[in-house]
């Protein structure tokens, strides 16, 4: 089998309706895409980085494709409520695949552009046409989300412009057959820019299966700084396979958190090029997973020079038949003195059929760097454990208190305070079972609660 | 308040305990003291449900009721309290919603509202002040990184907090300069009234200046081998325990 096959086939038979409407500059990069998927199988279980993760069985159901570009509509208020309310975002909406701005949408003043591709094209095409810089065609995923995305979202803060307000974007599936949504995502700051994200993916109709290919690509130039919060709490029928892409000049602060609190599969890639002397990294990444949550990570931080400081952290919280997996590589290039670099791994099996993969690299070809890497898989602690139950807190209510305080330090990175608060509230729900998108799979908590 | 017949108790297939008789009322103050390796320790464990130790013979009633058959938490609510002699550390969980969470589910257990927040912050208040417990330490995680004294006092306040009927005071003496001992003591001896009583575990007679007893037990090789007044303790102090080994090693 190649599953594959049936996306280059449905390419090739409707490569005309793909491309009516869509801007020229994604139209562009579908023939190097093709190219690269023809000689490519997707990766199964067990291959090199998937050794926990089959994207071969991800990709094989037909799941259908909205390529008449039908507009999917849907009124934002009635059939969203947002998990992170009292923040006053400029916000957009996804409908499926159809980007819309929100209803009370605040838009930043001083030139910061948020706009779908297609406006984008007509209105910055010199900016659109960074699209695909960082996005390498390499990997099957990628290569396949290039050959057939439509549309995206571009996120333009102008140089030394600071945007005061954070840009949200809600994805949102929500159709009555199963459907493959194309997700773009295209991130521009120039010089001294500043800005803060939160993509937040969510699924209404659980019962229906979906497939989310997302490639987010984030260029922040010379003392930008730039806050990408990515917060999924989708369905145990939803699929996404998503890759992030930074790219940091000098001075530049990037700090990307990954969080997922509900999903069915998820595969988040992550590919940071640090290019310039005196940058800072920030990877940050939280999973909660019961029930048959699957959550793989997989990042690289690459050093190109000397002189920047990243820092990376993820921690998960298996239960039930949860599987977790992760695997991070650092890598230092030659001749780049006085990096440094942390990454951990940190995870906490709450169920005996739970499992946690992990694997830690350092490729180092610099000798005067400091860099660590520390990885730890384990249950809850028992002797904090029965502290607390002979002070007359349940057995049940202590796991709840000692995993939410695992999670404390992962939520205490991110610095945008309105979303912190909420996170620390979202985790509490998400450990005692009453967290509002898993109200249809309460059993999915199970093994956390107990 | 506390009857225990002929406890034993076994960790990991090893047997502590070997028969250990007491009785404890209301209002008085027991001091249990014993060599190294006695069993001292142990004995607080099984009264508090710790899940190594496995209970091999006996029974412990308390107010009545079974308490071998309660759950830890459970003996808490029913008024049973230990003082560890290592507070465990909790990174993440503040003492705040550590100390609501204890406060609430014993309020639950009784089918009793939860505390409002302002009731209960006004308890905290009232209740670090028995031990001087400095408010920064109340709003820091549960035990992580507190001194030696302060892990003591923190743990007095947890029991000012719970107000328990019996409260165990596992070597609570031990890291401690004399002026935090005197706090301890003086916090404990607040607490104390005519329907509570104290187990006091300890190795010295120290302890016992400050936190008088009614009863000095001295616990060997798993069984309690001597029983008398307070006076015991002194003679402890002067003689050591070698005397009573002989003892009971001859018989």
């Amino acid at each position: 089998m190649n599953a594959l096959q049936q996306y280059i086939d449905l390419f090739k038979d409707n490569r005309s309706t793909i491309e009516n409407g869509a801007p020229a500059v994604l139209n562009a990069q579908r023939d190097a895409a093709l190219k690269a998927l023809e000689t490519v199988r997707l990766p199964r279980k067990g291959s090199e980085d998937y050794e926990a993760t089959d994207l071969e069985a991800v990709f094989a159901p037909d799941y259908g494709m909205n390529l008449t570009r039908i507009a999917f509509s849907g009124d934002a208020a009635e059939s969203f409520r947002c998990d992170v309310p009292n923040m006053s975002t400029c916000l957009y909406m996804c409908f499926n695949d159809s980007i819309v701005a929100g209803p009370n949408a605040v838009r930043n003043a001083g030139g910061v552009v948020v706009e779908t591709f297609a406006q984008a094209a007509a209105n910055h095409p010199g900016v659109l046409a960074r699209y695909g810089s960082l996005a390498s065609l390499d990997d099957p995923t990628v290569a396949l989300n290039t050959l057939l995305a439509q549309d995206g979202l571009l996120v333009y803060v102008p140089r030394g412009v600071v945007a005061e307000r954070p840009i949200q974007l809600v994805n949102i599936f929500n159709t009555t057959q199963p459907l493959m949504a194309v997700r773009r995502i295209l991130v521009v700051l120039e010089q001294g820019a500043q800005a803060r994200m939160l993509v937040c993916d969510h699924t209404q109709n659980k019962d229906v299966d979906y497939l989310a290919s997302q490639v987010v690509e984030i260029i922040a130039a010379e003392d930008s700084v730039f806050d990408y919060y990515d917060l999924e709490e989708s369905s145990p029928a939803t699929h996404r396979v998503s890759s992030i892409y930074a790219q940091q000049a000098a001075g530049s602060n990037v700090l990307i958190d990954g969080i997922t609190l509900t999903n069915g599969f998820t595969r988040n890639n992550y590919r940071i090029s640090v290019d310039g002397e005196h940058a800072e990294t920030t990877l940050l990444g939280m999973t909660i997973a019961g029930d048959k949550q699957h959550v793989d990570t997989h990042t690289l931080i690459s050093h190109n020079v000397g002189n920047c400081h990243s820092n990376e952290m993820f921690k998960y919280v298996l239960g039930d038949q949860a599987v977790g997996a992760f695997a991070g590589k650092i890598l230092v290039k030659e001749g780049c003195p006085r990096v440094e670099a942390y990454q951990g791994n940190r995870n906490l099996c709450a169920s005996p059929e739970a499992r946690m993969y992990t694997k830690p690299q350092l490729e180092i070809y610099t000798d005067d760097v400091k860099c660590s890497h520390g990885t730890t898989i384990g249950q809850l602690d028992q002797e904090a454990l029965y502290y607390m139950r002979t002070r007359g807190i349940s057995a049940d209510e202590a796991r709840r208190l000692l995993m939410q305080a695992f999670m404390a330090d992962v939520i205490d990175g991110v610095r945008l305070e309105m979303l912190r608060d909420r996170l620390h509230h979202l985790v509490e729900k998400r450990f005692n079972g009453t967290l509002a998108a898993c109200s249809s799979c309460q059993e999915a908590c199970k093994g956390l609660r107990g | 308040m506390l009857i225990i017949k002929d406890l034993r108790a076994s960790i990991e297939g090893k047997e502590i305990l070997k028969g250990v008789n007491l009785t404890v009322r209301p209002g008085e103050v027991h001091a249990i003291m014993g060599p190294n390796g006695s069993g001292k320790s142990t004995l607080s464990n099984v009264l508090t449900g710790h899940p190594a130790y496995t209970v091999t013979g006996g029974e412990v009633t308390f107010g009545g009721k079974d308490l071998l058959a309660l759950s830890p938490e459970d003996r808490a609510h029913e008024g049973l309290f230990l003082s560890f002699q290592y507070p465990v550390e909790i990174p993440g969980v503040s003492m705040v919603n550590f100390m609501r969470a204890a406060i609430n589910e014993k309020r639950k257990y009784f089918d009793q509202e939860p505390l409002s927040a302002s009731d209960f912050l006004k308890l905290m208040r009232e209740k670090r002040a028995v031990v001087e417990l400095d408010n920064k330490l109340a709003s820091r995680s549960v035990n992580e990184g507190f001194s030696g004294g302060e892990k003591k006092r923190n743990e007095i306040f947890q029991m000012a907090m719970l107000e328990p009927k019996l409260s165990i005071l596992d070597e609570t003496d031990s890291g401690l300069d004399i002026d935090a001992l005197r706090i301890v003591a003086s916090g404990v001896n607040k607490l104390k009234s005519e329907e509570n009583a104290t187990i006091v575990i300890t190795h010295y007679q120290r302890l016992l200046d400050y936190i008088k007893p009614d009863f000095v037990h001295v616990l060997y090789k798993g069984r309690i081998v001597m029983s008398a007044g307070p006076e015991l303790a002194l003679e402890l102090e002067e003689k050591g325990y070698d005397w009573i080994k002989a003892q009971v090693d001859g018989e």
